[in-house]
């Protein structure tokens, strides 16, 4: 690799390492219902919410209520947004006359914003107004987060409490995670993003006479407020179609770096949140050292395929080598500003959590530098993962990691002091085969129904990946994409939209009932046969655990993707 | 029924927070401190905008800077419909099209090296509105254009320099040439005949 990346890479891992640990204290606050300095400005607004909603902070929730109550909520929320883009033709804030948007693809929207997905299968300049942009689609980016982050809350509750029959008010969390946490960073950076550049205006798309006398139509609209949360609340669905490979949501080097920050801040900091909860900060840190290790296993691969570029273009007699003057690699699918580096690196950081915003068109990259974001959303989006998902996720595998050391050993496993029984490992499992059943087996029909191989694009062992990497993506409500495929098709919005919805809820219903399981059990002080979970023999277990699932599940899907077309391609094979 | 009741009342009180309060108030906010920005960095030239200086443009004429290659729309930079190409690295489509423009540059340039031709310039960028090129990218151009206008190399490589963004903090991103400001600054030499000449 060039020194270059090697200087971006570290300076911004040290960034977020830097930022993870106050936001993540500052959370452990934030639901522990401690002080902080935002009270002043909060707590009345907190207050007023409870009292129009009709809801009592002080009461808690066992874990099916906390699981009903959050399914009621996305499912309203849900049949909102879809309502919204129905009806934005006949609503304010059109100004270009945007129809309503066809039932199919609402569907499909609605779940892709209700999951913390948010694939496009819409083109966001052509297909949505700014009212829906704007009431739909960026409140759906706050509160998809905020419920995100709340059932992470719940989750270590319930490893943090002894004997407790409740796991906290969904309400009260969810009001929090919108009030403390995301609205203030989403205000203070949308304005910096305003600064470098990105456009937030209500006006008509402008007419440019360019100054070759051609005309351009120039797409607008209230683009940073959503950005940011975009980012924050690893949504990912872009105002524009380009998402953040547009000038105007990511005008510059600065921008791209404060959006991958954005990203990763979320998941990070709940690493050191959940270790003040648990009152253990070594077994944050643990968590925080397995996901650091993952991301530089995807990043380095994907900045060097990147930079090493398509052989087919050097034996045209194209110059990819990287010099002060040009970034060199693949540059199809990238923007100058971002080079090879930032493209990479950006393509990591948004699958490694589930934003899946993307600066650069994965379907371009090389079939490495691909592999990696697919790869990573097959590991489950532990990588720091989706604001609040990664977490929960990440302790689910924590859980399984315990139980094969504890089968290693003979003993029973326990995980901060709980002892980890067959209901917890039912749940465990439950959680680890849904996951690839909803990727895998729709991947499967795509590939052998007429209506599945008529999105392909791209012709060869690229046209598989194209259908693995959607439905990976939706199952990991990630939505980035190989975006060639042709996915706004009845078959695609209604199946991708499904595995989405069973991705989401199928997942973090026995994330949840975990929770409530161990909430309720004894601390078992550690003991002589104790697994220390906080030290580094835990973290490459769990580091193993998780390539180890992954790869058995994934593999011999990767296998007939990208790693074929890979070798094809350097043996000079073209389709 | 009354978890749906209170999930009906929060996402309305929500929604309302995040979607319409919000989103006012950061609109508010960027309008009074970043009027230009938040507008969409349009420039204007004698009262028309000729476009944004985040957004690149069609050029075809030798009197100009040429941009990069773009998938947005039929024609390029159609940024109503922003998009990359989406090819993969082995579809035929790419590296015929990618041959082509190779082709059609070095003829356009007789006198760049056939064997320097940075990628950039003959590759779609992601969003197809790609506002820069590669320095390398425009240093190539640099003969073409002095010849078309008569004016001097050094003074075309000057106004490149003062168009190129630097690195971020000198570490992040990459530096890039933007391609209406440079031309529009070419517009603006003395004795290089300023004015548009109608596109091809």
């Amino acid at each position: 690799m060039l020194s270059n990346s090697v200087i971006q890479l570290i300076a911004f891992f040290l960034i977020v390492t830097a930022i993870s640990v106050p936001l993540g204290l500052y959370m452990a606050r934030v639901f522990s219902n401690e002080r902080t300095f935002l009270d002043p400005v909060l707590s009345p607004i907190e207050k007023l919410i409870y009292k129009l909603c009709g809801i009592n902070p002080g009461i808690e929730m066992g874990w099916a209520g906390y699981a009903v109550s959050m399914l009621a909520f996305s499912l309203i929320s849900m049949i909102f947004l879809y309502a919204l883009q129905r009806l934005q033709y006949y609503l304010p804030l059109n100004p270009q006359g945007l129809a309503g948007v066809p039932p199919g693809l609402a569907f499909n929207t609605a779940a892709s914003f209700v999951t913390n997905t948010n694939w496009q299968a819409y083109s966001g300049e052509q297909t949505l107004s700014y009212l829906t942009q704007m009431v739909g689609l960026t409140s759906h980016n706050f509160l998809s987060a905020a419920a995100g982050i709340a059932m992470a809350a719940a989750v270590i509750r319930g490893f943090a409490r002894r004997s407790a029959k409740t796991i906290g008010n969904f309400w009260v969390d969810l009001t929090r995670a919108t009030l403390w946490v995301l609205i203030p960073i989403s205000l203070i950076f949308a304005v910096i993003l305003v600064w470098q550049g990105v456009p937030d205006n209500f006006s008509p798309y402008v007419n440019a006479k360019t100054i070759e006398g051609a005309s351009q139509t120039i797409a607008e609209g209230p683009v940073a407020s959503q950005e940011i949360i975009k980012e924050l609340g690893t949504n990912g669905g872009g105002f524009m179609s380009a998402n953040s490979a547009h000038p105007y949501e990511n005008p510059t080097p600065l921008t791209n770096l404060i959006e991958m920050l954005a990203i990763f801040s979320i998941g990070a900091g709940l690493t050191h949140t959940f270790g003040k909860m648990v009152g253990d900060r070594r077994q944050g840190w643990a968590l925080f050292a397995v996901m650091s290790i993952l991301f530089f296993a995807g990043a380095t691969p994907a900045i060097w395929a990147e930079q090493r570029g398509n052989p087919q273009f050097s034996a045209i007699g194209i110059d990819q080598h990287a010099s002060a003057t040009q970034s060199g690699g693949n540059m199809e699918g990238k923007e100058v500003r971002f080079g090879i580096t930032d493209s990479a690196l950006f393509a990591t950081v948004t699958t490694d959590t589930s934003c899946g915003a993307v600066n650069a068109m994965h379907d371009s990259f090389t079939p490495l530098g691909g592999m990696v974001p697919m790869v990573n959303m097959q590991l489950g989006e532990v990588i720091f993962g989706g604001a609040g998902s990664g977490l929960y996720g990440i302790i689910v595998m924590a859980v399984l990691a315990v139980f094969i050391a504890g089968l290693m050993v003979g003993r029973t496993p326990e995980y901060l002091g709980k002892k980890i029984e067959a209901r917890e490992m039912k749940l465990a499992m439950l959680y680890v085969l849904i996951f690839p059943t909803v990727i895998l087996i729709p991947t499967a029909l795509a590939t052998v129904l007429p209506a599945g191989l008529s999105g392909i694009s791209n012709p060869g062992p690229h046209g598989f990946s194209q259908i693995l990497y959607a439905y990976t993506e939706a199952g990991a409500n990630n939505g980035s994409a190989f975006g060639g495929i042709n996915a706004n098709v009845p078959f695609y919005n209604v199946s991708i939209a499904i595995v989405m919805l069973l991705g989401r809820f199928m997942m973090a219903i026995p994330a949840l009932a975990i929770a409530g399981s161990v909430a309720a059990k004894k601390s078992t002080a550690a003991s002589a046969g104790t697994f220390p979970t906080d030290g580094i023999p835990f973290v490459f277990l769990l580091i193993g655990v998780i390539v180890i699932v992954g790869a058995l599940t994934f593999f011999c899907a990767v296998a007939l993707g990208p790693i074929v077309e890979q070798l094809l391609m350097m043996s000079g094979k073209l389709f | 029924m009354r978890n749906f009741i209170t999930a009906l009342v929060a996402t309305t009180v929500l929604t309302v927070l995040t979607g319409i309060v919000y989103p006012l108030a950061v609109w508010g906010i960027a309008q009074t401190i970043f009027p230009a920005q938040a507008g969409g960095s349009l420039i204007v030239a004698g009262n028309k905008v000729v476009g944004s200086s985040l957004i690149g443009q069609n050029f075809s004429s030798p009197r100009y800077f040429q941009g990069r290659p773009s998938a947005a729309g039929d024609k390029g930079y159609d940024a109503a419909n922003s998009s990359g190409s989406n090819l993969g690295p082995t579809n035929k489509a790419l590296i015929d099209a990618v041959k082509l423009r190779l082709k059609s540059f070095i003829e356009s340039n007789p006198a760049a090296n056939p064997r320097q031709v940075p990628v950039d310039l003959v590759t779609a960028s992601g969003s197809g509105l790609d506002p820069e090129i590669s320095p390398a990218a425009a240093g190539l151009q640099v003969v073409r254009v002095a010849h078309a206008r008569g004016i001097s190399e050094d003074q075309v490589r000057q106004l490149i320099a003062e168009n190129t963004r630097p690195r971020s903090a000198g570490i992040f991103g990459e530096p890039g040439v933007n391609v209406l400001l440079l031309n529009l600054a070419l517009d603006r030499v003395a004795g290089s005949h300023g004015g548009a000449t109608p596109g091809t």
